[in-house]
């Protein structure tokens, strides 16, 4: 049987970082996610696995170092709070535009600015529309539980090294901070050195005798050649979107009404739907566990199915509404509901807003 | 079955530690938990507050605003959980330090004199154990023998010899909770 | 009598200087007269030398050299600006076998890049720093550097730079040889033959360093000029460096083999 503990969703996202394997993991502390840090030092993963830990001396540094680390084809992770990653975004544009993979997880907290270190989903905009500069997207996906916090862990580094991009795990300071009870994984081998040769034939970990050089670069002076790479990224977005897409749909069979929520939000409208339902309010969840690609398809079914209203509940002031509209395209109404800066909404909040806004508006 | 419990007290009291005694027992049988501790600002002044839920089926929302039990430690406590308490639900409370008692009809009210049981028995530390004793009195909603296998998980393999400590603490709780209403 | 053509020239015996294979046949984008090629070419040599081409990952930063990556026929990674040496600390802790440089001008190293040199050169990670610093930011046109000396003019300087309001330059050499993580600091130049001879000797040293193994970080300064950015032809800009440059960062070993030298 595999292995039952009780976590905290921090501590589950470092032990699964071990277990995949991971070759590096290079962070700075901030809060509410310290404890994958500390949990990892604590570990010792040199021991278990050969894992390297070294805290930079800032997120400018880490993430830097998961450009180099992941250059070399080796797996490489950090994760950081909302202000980190912001200060993430310019090597994550960069690697973007090398095509290195790595993964990064943002467990969010209040803001804009230092804003507070209660759990918050306002960096959807930053994560799914690109966030640093230049034409690029991440994948992302949205635990809303310990146990995913654990589990994404290697799909995550799957996507990256299928697609070589950089991968964001974005979940909060209310599933970072909360204990449940997890299956952990089996431990992965990390890969050896021969096997990342044979696999990235474009990692710079020193020239094979006899072959090319290889050179990880984002810069293309000339605008012809860096509209060539931009095709080709673009053309790697689209097949993400075409293959990877994840949601889960509850109670959506007979639902009328559909709240979308991701993460702490799709938990906290698990409730509202129970309390709504006790009701005769017919309301499902759509739960998009990949912010970017977006389920646009599942929404369009439910708008076929003649879904009467969608209502969008999110820790943060109506960021991903805003891709429910581009999906719904005003067929039917669409509203949003949050709490912002670090305030957690109740079963019962959503629930009201449920009834004003979708089902009574 | 789903009990949605939350613990409040002083840090220090081992409020924390508690509830994560208890996720561990439903583990242990089998059953869905969450621990969802307040953390950061919230805790500063002294007070820490811990949200545990333990149920048969998948877990909603790990934050909530009524609970079927509260176990209260302190007066700061009373005043913010007392009135969050589900109609019919279930206040434990030690009375120590609280000078506010709480006056609700509509729920059932226990008190738990787990301090003073504590220092009797020597140790103050296993308040806390003595408090979910307490409570398990009212509501055995985890056999004993699982909060032991709880208690053998939660605890690095060096305290495990105050486990027997523990054991006496809790059915020391069983046996000193009082109706109040 | 027959005519003597090119082809009978070109052979073997007539060798007097090979081109390592190491320095791609890509034109260099340097400016005639601009030390940066003689620092590529020493570090391919050197590389060359030790038998690691095959086991080399060198990080080219943002400024001038930008574009080293098309001239130092290694493995390459283009770091972003200033952040080479938290780039390579990751590719060295992964690969601790191989051998990991990073090549960085003055804005990239001593400017944005401060917190990244100062921790790579504190933790001691066994890389090697090769640092060119003429003075001026020549890639964006001659904006005034962390290491511009006082009075000298930039664009961003265009009356000299004023100390009392611009700061004083930026003797980071000196500062991370303080650092116990530094193994071995020096500083060179590459505008006379006898001083490309030095600086060679100097980077071989660094790299050697790294493959013994050596407690710390290996951090070369290579002085150079930027015509260019100073408005000089280039032999002039050579004068110019020794006549003010030198005396300000003089020329040297800082520290050799974890011990600071004696003034």
């Amino acid at each position: 049987m595999a292995e039952l503990r009780l976590m905290k969703g921090n501590e589950a996202l470092a032990e699964a970082a071990i277990r995949t394997g991971v070759d590096g993991y290079f962070g700075y502390p901030i809060t509410p996610q310290s404890e994958v840090i500390e949990y990892l030092m604590a570990e010792k993963p040199f021991e278990r696995t050969g894992m390297i830990v070294l805290q930079a001396e800032s997120e400018v540094a880490s993430i830097n170092m998961l450009y180099g680390g992941g250059g070399t084809g080796k797996k490489v992770m950090t994760s950081s709070s909302s202000p980190g990653i912001s200060l993430m975004q310019e090597g994550l544009s960069y690697m973007a535009g090398a095509e290195i993979p790595c993964v990064v997880a943002n467990i969010v907290r209040g803001g804009p600015g230092l804003g507070d270190i209660q759990p918050a989903q306002s960096d959807y905009f930053q994560a799914v529309k690109g966030g640093g500069h230049g034409d690029y997207h991440l994948p992302v996906l949205a635990p809303a539980s310990v146990q995913e916090m654990s589990d994404f862990v290697p799909v995550a580094f799957d996507l990256a090294f299928k697609y070589r991009t950089p991968v964001l795990i974005i979940s909060d300071g209310l599933i970072g901070q909360m204990m449940e009870k997890v299956e952990l994984f089996e431990q992965m081998p990390r890969l050896t050195d021969e096997e990342i040769n044979e696999r990235y034939p474009w990692a710079t970990n020193g020239k094979p005798a006899g072959e090319e050089r290889r050179i990880l670069t984002s810069l293309y002076l000339d605008p012809h050649k860096l509209e060539k790479n931009n095709f080709k990224l673009q053309e790697k977005y689209r097949n993400i979107e075409a293959d990877e897409v994840n949601y889960e749909l509850i109670d959506c069979d007979d639902a009328e009404y559909i709240i979308v929520a991701y993460g702490s939000s799709s938990r906290i409208s698990q409730k509202t739907i129970k309390l709504a339902r006790a009701e005769g309010i017919k309301v499902g969840l759509l739960r998009p566990i990949t912010l970017w690609p977006f389920p646009k398809n599942p929404i369009d079914d439910l708008v076929k199915k003649g879904v009467k209203g969608f209502l969008s509940v999110e820790m943060s002031a109506g960021q991903m509404v805003e891709d429910v509209r581009l999906t719904v395209r005003e067929r039917t109404k669409v509203e949003h509901f949050g709490r912002y800066g670090g305030v957690i909404h109740s079963p019962e909040e959503v629930l009201e807003a449920l009834k004003t806004k979708i089902v009574g508006g | 079955m789903t009990e949605e419990i939350i613990i409040a007290g002083f840090g220090g009291q081992g409020v924390l530690s508690m509830g994560k005694i208890l996720a561990y027992s439903g583990i242990m049988q089998d059953q869905e938990v969450s621990w969802f501790p307040a953390y950061g600002p919230e805790m500063r002044g002294g007070t820490a507050n811990v949200t545990v839920i333990i149920s048969d089926e998948r877990i909603s929302s790990p934050t909530l605003t009524a609970y079927d039990t509260a176990i209260i430690l302190n007066q700061q406590s009373m005043d913010k959980f007392e009135n969050s308490v589900k109609p019919g639900g279930v206040l434990i409370y030690d009375p120590n330090g609280i000078s506010k008692h709480p006056t609700r009809q509509d729920i059932k009210i226990y008190k738990i004199e787990g301090a003073k049981v504590a220092t009797e028995m020597g140790n103050t530390k296993i308040f806390n154990m003595v408090v979910l004793g307490g409570y398990l009195s009212v509501k055995p909603i985890v056999k004993l023998e699982n909060v032991i296998r709880g208690l053998k998980k939660s605890l690095h393999e060096r305290y495990h010899k105050l486990i027997p400590l523990n054991e006496d603490a809790i059915t020391m709780g069983m046996k000193n909770v009082v109706e109040v209403n | 009598m027959s005519e003597i053509t090119i082809q009978d020239i070109i052979k073997p015996e007539n060798l007097v200087y090979e081109k390592t294979k190491l320095m791609t046949d890509n034109a260099l984008s340097y400016c005639p007269g601009c030390g940066h090629g003689t620092a590529h070419r020493l570090i391919m040599e050197v590389i060359e030398e030790l038998g690691q081409e095959n086991d080399t990952i060198g990080v080219a930063p943002v400024g001038c050299s930008v574009l080293a990556y098309e001239f130092m026929n290694v493995d390459m990674q283009e770091a972003a600006h200033g952040r080479a040496p938290a780039v390579a600390t990751a590719i060295k802790r992964l690969w601790p076998g191989k051998v990991v440089y990073t090549y960085q001008g003055d804005g990239d190293l001593a400017a944005i890049g401060t917190a990244e040199t100062i921790h790579a050169c504190n933790r001691g990670e066994n890389i090697v720093i090769i640092f060119i610093n003429n003075g001026i930011y020549g890639m964006t046109g001659g904006q005034m550097a962390p290491t511009t000396l006082p009075g000298m003019k930039t664009s961003t300087s265009p009356y000299g730079r004023d100390v009392q309001s611009m700061g004083n330059p930026l003797k980071i050499t000196e500062l991370v040889s303080a650092l116990p993580g530094t193994y071995y600091v020096t500083r060179q130049s590459v505008h006379t033959p006898a001083a490309v001879r030095k600086a060679k000797r100097a980077i071989k040293k660094a790299f050697q360093n790294q493959l013994d193994c050596k407690p710390g970080l290996s951090f070369v300064e290579i002085v150079s000029n930027c015509n260019s950015g100073w408005k000089m032809e280039p032999v002039q800009s050579n004068i110019w460096m020794e006549e003010n440059m030198f005396p300000f960062y003089e020329l040297g070993d800082i520290k050799v083999d974890g011990s600071l030298l004696a003034k």
